[in-house]
């Protein structure tokens, strides 16, 4: 019972990092209907810049995370100004080899820059505390992991929820034309979402850096797709939804390294992604529209 | 003959009940018009015919070599493929394809070579080929779109792509042919010409023919018979004299205070 | 009936086929092709069958698949593993056999529950899929694991790869001219009116499905049986995409689109082979280009037809 318990506790804080991921993505597909496959390189490149920011600059684990923060929420802005702000219009496997071809440059310029070997955090950033609830560890990594995600959903709940510019996200998502005639500047709304999006998956590079303490360029591609997938089981465009399925996905992975075969961890993922679209199409809290005739 | 028999047919989206307990028969031959408000049900009531929705309640039996067999909740190229064909309110044609090849699509269930002899081009591929090529190419002169035949469907004028969705349901031999408002959208001289090719339509391909339509002057002069939908159920039916004169119906249209 | 196959048309296929085929060798010969050019222009062959299959799915069906690294896969292992007890001609036609009858019955286990779907989730399902089939062979003991299977004897000679790769060419073409092939091509334009002209969408999604992954399976025994060594990395779902990309790149629809972008993109990944650190962020800033200048792809729907050139050449004749 209580390596159960652990299992949870180390798949919610996986879950989390996913869930924090499967938000972008599911905003992005939600207001411009692109599978935005470079989503996961913007998670890698808050990791690489956390590490710069903590090893070169030695800055504490608080302002490197608002420095990744920054740094990817003007980076997934300037990414959708020029690559997928003309294919607006496109097919959407116009727009989507687009994604992969940004997620191409973002890759592999980084692996060119920063070269492919691991990089490890430095030691200590948040100390070696670990908690013990009833035989169960809680790092402290884990602890910030679970405060910094709460935060942020919350915060993006709020946004999307209360202000002018989360319903402005909401009406666009609805009927680009209808937003525009109501006088909201669609671009604008684009851009913020994919401001929003990327500084919650810069997030998630950070702590998954600190966490995993080893970072590499290629280190997005993986999460990207689970989280995509996680985005996808909970209803593509449904922010708890993404929520859900990010955790869901997460402890489902932990569960299966822990008690089947950490060579089937990845097989898992699919399953579930293959099993809700046979049964459920719309994803867990998505509705069916059936084509009008 | 009764060729298509629709008893208690019932349709309930969620709490909305768009089609409630409508019956109608339908003999060989005969031209129907199913008139009603905007939202009456109409094109609901055609979906479930066609397959593409599935009743909640009642039976809709065709029939077939004599025997009457349920269609209701048949898979809509089933029910395509026991002969009853149809036309889109908001036309639907296949638009990247010429206006020959869509013809030539709603010919598919009639063509006999598999994908082998497709792939090897055996000689049953040029022999039906060439056959669909001539059955298409005949049935364009009927709705006058034979000079057009290598156009892209969605280059044709919107009065043209009508007639071409009428060509292509007629490609699938239907014994039924239903129309949904065929005459949308046309102004009058086009009307006329329309009205003409659905009398032309039925004499010579002897077949029924059930239509959709708001334009009066058109169903009260082809139709032999209309049922008025309102608000999902069945109001009326009879004659066009006898709708004309009745008072649910004039309610239904211009209100209460006639 | 021999005056239909012998066609004005097919005779200059059959003419040019030769014609390429002919010089290709020849250059070969004299060496003007040497082993370097070699191994692209071979790249270039594997790679026009798994566009065309390709093409057949997405283009010609609509059906926007992201899995067909995962067939090619299956076929890649299945002749890998047969040629390396067998390595001669029959054992690779026995391989090329097996693959295809594995790969359409994944083909089939695919497509049951996920054709019913559309677009996106089409996609992230077939990527799914293919994954799930990578995993797999990363985990049997007969496909050696992650090692991957090395030692497969070079059985892929260039008369049998240009053969089999015209040969998928002819099948994709002339099955996308018959009666099924505009089944399908309605079904990507219009699949609620294809249905509605009795047209059973499953069944011919399925077919084009099951026709695209025999191909990629042969495709993949080609590649095992040309490059000795065969490992799951090579079949993750950066290959399905590099094949999409020659797909969309072609234009989508047109094979003869995917036979010149196939070719494109194997000359572009030689001469970026020289600057190997940055290869791949060239490839993407070209991808995103062309995406953004060209999105219809270079010849959108068009096919080049000899008759069409014959038909442009009398025009020109006549307004002289």
């Amino acid at each position: 019972m209580t390596q159960f318990l652990q299992q949870l506790v180390n798949g919610l804080s996986l879950g989390s990092i996913y869930a924090l991921i499967a938000l972008g993505y599911t905003m992005v597909y939600g207001i411009i209907k692109l599978i935005n496959f470079a989503h996961g390189d913007i998670y890698m490149l808050g990791a690489f810049v956390a590490f710069y920011a903590t090893r070169y600059f030695q800055l504490n684990f608080f302002l490197a995370l608002i420095v990744a923060m920054l740094f990817c929420g003007v980076l997934g802005v300037v990414i959708e100004r020029i690559a997928y702000k003309p294919l607006r219009h496109a097919t959407r496997i116009t727009a989507l080899i687009t994604a992969m071809g940004v997620s191409y440059i973002l890759e592999y310029g980084t692996q060119f820059l920063a070269g492919s070997d691991v990089k490890t955090f430095p030691e200590g950033l948040l100390g070696n505390l670990t908690l013990e609830l009833g035989g169960v560890r809680i790092s402290m990594q884990q602890i910030m992991i679970f405060a910094v995600t709460i935060l942020l959903m919350l915060a993006l709940t709020y946004i999307v929820n209360r202000t002018r510019m989360g319903r402005a996200m909401r009406a666009v998502s609805v009927d680009e034309e209808a937003a525009q005639l109501m006088g909201i500047s669609v671009d604008r709304t684009i851009s913020f979402t994919f401001l929003l999006g990327s500084v919650l998956a810069g997030a998630a590079g950070v702590l998954v850096g600190v966490y995993y303490n080893s970072i590499n360029p290629l280190m997005g591609m993986t999460p990207g797709l689970k989280a995509f997938i996680a985005a996808v089981f909970g209803g593509i465009g449904i922010i708890p939804g993404a929520m859900i399925g990010g955790l869901s996905i997460g402890i489902a992975e932990t569960l299966v390294i822990a008690y089947g075969s950490s060579l089937y961890k990845d097989a898992i993922v699919y399953v579930i992604l293959i099993l809700i679209l046979i049964i459920k199409p719309a994803g867990l809290l998505g509705k069916h529209v059936k084509e009008k005739v | 003959m009764t060729l298509l028999s629709v008893k208690g047919l019932t349709k309930n989206f969620g709490g909305l009940c768009a089609v409630s307990n409508v019956s109608m028969e339908i003999g060989e031959g005969e031209l129907i018009g199913l008139i009603g408000p905007n939202g009456a049900g109409k094109t609901t009531f055609f979906n479930l015919l066609t397959g593409v929705y599935e009743p909640s309640e009642g039976t809709i039996e065709l029939n077939v070599n004599g025997k009457m067999t349920d269609i209701a909740g048949m898979k809509p190229y089933r029910v395509t493929q026991l002969g009853l064909a149809r036309t889109f309110q908001n036309i639907r044609l296949f638009k990247s394809m010429t206006a020959i090849e869509n013809v030539k699509i709603a010919m598919h269930k009639d063509i006999r070579y598999g994908s082998l002899s497709a792939i090897l081009r055996l000689p049953s591929y040029y022999k039906e080929e060439e056959r669909v090529e001539r059955e298409a190419q005949e049935l364009l002169k009927v709705v006058g779109l034979y000079e057009k035949r290598n156009e892209r469907a969605d280059n044709l004028p919107y009065g043209e792509q009508r007639r071409l969705e009428i060509a292509r349901a007629l490609a699938a031999r239907p014994r039924i042919l239903f129309l949904d408002e065929p005459a949308a959208g046309m102004n009058p001289q086009e009307t006329a010409s329309l009205t003409q090719l659905i009398h032309q339509i039925r004499n010579d391909f002897r077949i029924t023919i059930v239509l959709i339509e708001h334009d009066m002057s058109l169903v009260m002069k082809i139709c032999e018979r209309i049922y008025v939908l309102d608000y999902g159920k069945c109001i009326a039916n009879g004659t066009p004299q006898e709708i004309k004169n009745n008072e649910f119906v004039i309610k239904a249209y211009l209100g209460e205070e006639i | 009936m021999l005056k239909k196959y012998f066609s004005k048309e097919n005779i200059c296929w059959i003419i040019f086929a030769a014609v390429i085929f002919t010089l290709i060798t020849f250059l070969m010969n004299v060496g003007v092709i040497g082993s370097y050019y070699q191994i692209t222009l071979y790249n270039i062959c594997i790679n026009v069958i798994l566009a065309v299959s390709l093409n057949l799915i997405i283009g010609v069906c609509g059906q926007f698949s992201l899995g067909h690294a995962g067939f090619m896969c299956i076929g890649a292992y299945s002749a890998a593993i047969v040629v390396r007890s067998m390595s001669n001609l029959l054992g690779f036609a026995l391989g090329v056999g097996i693959g295809i009858v594995i790969s359409t019955i994944a083909a089939l286990i695919v497509s049951i529950p996920t054709l019913r779907l559309r677009g996106d989730y089409l996609a992230i399902a077939t990527l799914g899929f293919s994954e799930i089939i990578r995993i797999i062979v990363l985990n049997l003991k007969i496909t050696n694991g992650a090692a991957g299977l090395s030692g497969i004897a070079k059985l892929t000679t260039w008369p049998l790869l240009f053969v089999l790769m015209v040969a998928s060419i002819v099948i994709v073409t002339n099955f996308s001219r018959s009666r099924q092939g505009r089944a399908c091509i309605s079904i990507r334009e219009d699949e609620i009116a294809s249905e509605a002209m009795g047209i059973n969408t499953t069944r011919y999604k399925t077919t084009a499905f099951v026709i695209g992954a025999a191909l990629a399976s042969v495709a993949g025994a080609l590649y095992a049986c040309n490059f000795y060594v065969i490992k799951p990395d090579l079949f993750t779902f950066n290959k399905s995409i590099d094949i999409l990309v020659m797909v969309v790149f072609g234009g989508m629809g047109s094979m003869t689109g995917s036979v010149i972008a196939a070719a494109f993109i194997g000359v572009l990944n030689m001469l970026l082979q020289n600057f190997s650190s940055i290869r791949m962020v060239i490839y993407g800033v070209v991808l995103v280009a062309i995406m953004i200048f060209r999105p219809g792809g270079l010849l959108g729907t068009k096919e080049f037809t000899f008759s069409a050139l014959l038909h442009r050449k009398r025009k020109e004749k006549g307004r002289k």
